[in-house]
């Protein structure tokens, strides 16, 4: 290979420069070639942000979004590791109850999306309720698949040295489940933003729904374009918040 | 050991009542609740109501043309996701230093709900199936070209050093060594890639649209004639059933091969 230029010899740099390439090519393309009132380079998305901002109603309709995403995810996380204990827990609640939750979790739940609003109505209730629908059952799985994997010489050692269910809950079932609880939860994050923000972009009436109804309708699409940039950023750092607790947490085992 | 073998099929005959007894539990439940409850059946319609409705629109053909339309988004989004993942995937694999590139950018990519850029979609691809093909495709590429270039560039480094010093050329390389190695991998990420493209364009259809399946279980909604939507709703789910056991047995048929 020949000599490349000393940005490039890392892969983190060439990273960067590709994403810079394809900014680029974004901003040339809006700039000259596209009809501006569809799309928006760049360099406008960012200078149209203070007018985004000052839009009324956009930073409340944010913040409700990161509220229920919050409230969607701490629920997956709670209910899941319930369900998933009560199901991993019990050979026989394994084997006849894990296919109906594997059942559940394969079917599309975008149709039945409209219930949501239905019975929760347009308000956050739908949004959290929805996200949630996505978010528990990654955490199911996966905490039941934690439970299950435990060698029975742990549990067997545990118990002939006269440990208790608890006890054996607490020091031998609990930590061997982390690291797939960890899991779990990335794919739970992955699964809640997909719940919460497909349910705010169904609702048009209200949210972040209204706004991106409102600046497709009225041809804004600097704002389009930054209220999706923002959402975008905020479940790049929820992801990234989950998965480095995992890198962190998850692996315990192999110390 | 004979009683062995009586406990399993015990406990098999006791995990399949489990499962029976929970939809026989549920589908009762629902039929007390709105017969007895007095839940309103625009919230909850009957079962039997429900059922009668998809007879109907089975009957009817009705749902022909909006299944039309689903499927064919469905299939072009998904050829055109298969193809360009698997050959930018394979000419990714051919570089390690490629692959540490593009592989960390794409898995970051595929983290982030694409679902949220459908408002563009539809601004420059308008209200019509290409907006729904268009994200179909961007949702279903990540899969199979993170798996594709996971396939190949994952190949044992023995069997291709083998191969090579046994003078294979690079054609008897790709089809001998790189593809075997590589195909069940790939296969995983073309499933992974045809539900997506499924899911998101029954999604996308459910958000902006003028027809298809997810459109009409919308617009059935706003109707509010919540036992024919509770029928489609039924539909749509069995349709999607359906397409994924039909892909995981061919994922599995190929695997065989």
């Amino acid at each position: 290979m020949a000599r490349m230029p000393a940005a490039l010899r890392h892969p983190a740099g060439a990273r960067a420069l590709v994403i810079l390439a394809l900014f680029g090519i974004w901003e040339v393309a809006a700039r000259w070639f596209v009809d501006p009132s569809f799309m928006s380079p760049p360099s406008r998305v960012v200078a149209f942000m203070d007018e985004l901002f000052a839009t009324p109603g956009v930073p409340q309709a944010l913040f409700t979004t990161f509220l229920e995403l919050a409230a969607a995810f701490a629920l997956s996380v709670a209910v899941g590791l319930a369900v998933g204990l009560l199901v991993g827990l019990h050979d026989f609640s394994r084997r006849s109850l894990l296919p109906i939750v594997l059942l559940l979790y394969a079917t599309p739940q975008v149709t039945i999306l409209p219930l949501f609003i239905l019975y929760f109505g347009i308000g956050p209730a739908s949004k959290i309720a929805f996200g949630m629908s996505h978010g528990m059952f990654p955490i199911i799985v996966t905490v039941a698949a934690g439970v299950q994997n435990i060698k029975p010489i742990l549990l067997l050692s545990a118990r002939s040295m006269g440990a208790s269910p608890r006890q054996v809950l607490r020091w031998v079932i609990f930590p061997h489940m982390i690291p797939s609880f960890f899991t779990g939860m990335r794919l739970a994050m992955t699964a809640a933003l997909l719940g919460v923000l497909l349910a705010e972009l169904y609702v048009s009436s209200t949210g972040v729904g209204y706004f991106t109804h409102l600046f497709a309708d009225s041809f804004e699409p600097a704002k389009l374009f930054g209220l999706i940039t923002v959402l975008a950023l905020m479940a790049i750092v929820l992801n990234e918040t989950v998965r480095r607790a995992e890198v962190r947490f998850g692996h315990w085992q192999s110390t | 050991m004979m009683s062995a073998v009586r406990r399993r099929t015990g406990d098999a005959i006791a995990t399949r009542a489990v499962q029976a007894g929970f939809v026989i539990a549920l589908v009762t439940l629902w039929h007390l609740a709105t017969t007895q409850w007095g839940v309103s059946h625009f919230l909850l319609p009957q079962p039997a109501a429900v059922l009668r409705e998809l007879a109907d629109v089975l009957r009817s053909g009705e749902f022909v043309q909006d299944l039309k339309i689903t499927l064919h988004e469905v299939v072009v989004a998904f050829a055109a996701a298969a193809l360009s993942g698997t050959v930018l995937g394979y000419l990714i694999s051919r570089s390690a230093y490629l692959v540490r590139v593009f592989e960390p950018l794409f898995s970051g990519i595929y983290a982030i709900p694409a679902i949220l850029f459908f408002p563009v979609y539809v601004l420059i691809f308008g209200l019509g199936p290409a907006s729904k093909i268009a994200i179909g495709t961007t949702i279903s590429f990540f899969p199979v070209v993170l798996s594709t270039i996971a396939g190949f560039a994952h190949v044992d480094r023995i069997l291709v050093v083998a191969a090579r010093s046994m003078g294979s050329s690079g054609y008897q390389m790709f089809r001998y060594v790189l593809l075997p190695a590589a195909f069940p991998v790939i296969l995983t990420g073309l499933r992974m890639g045809f539900i997506l493209a499924l899911l998101s364009i029954l999604g996308s259809e459910t958000i902006a649209s003028l027809e298809g399946l997810g459109h009409r279980i919308v617009s059935l909604a706003e109707l509010m004639k919540t036992e024919r939507m509770f029928a489609y709703i039924v539909f749509a789910v069995a349709i999607a059933a359906l397409l994924n056991v039909a892909v995981s047995a061919l994922e599995a048929l190929g695997r065989r091969r």
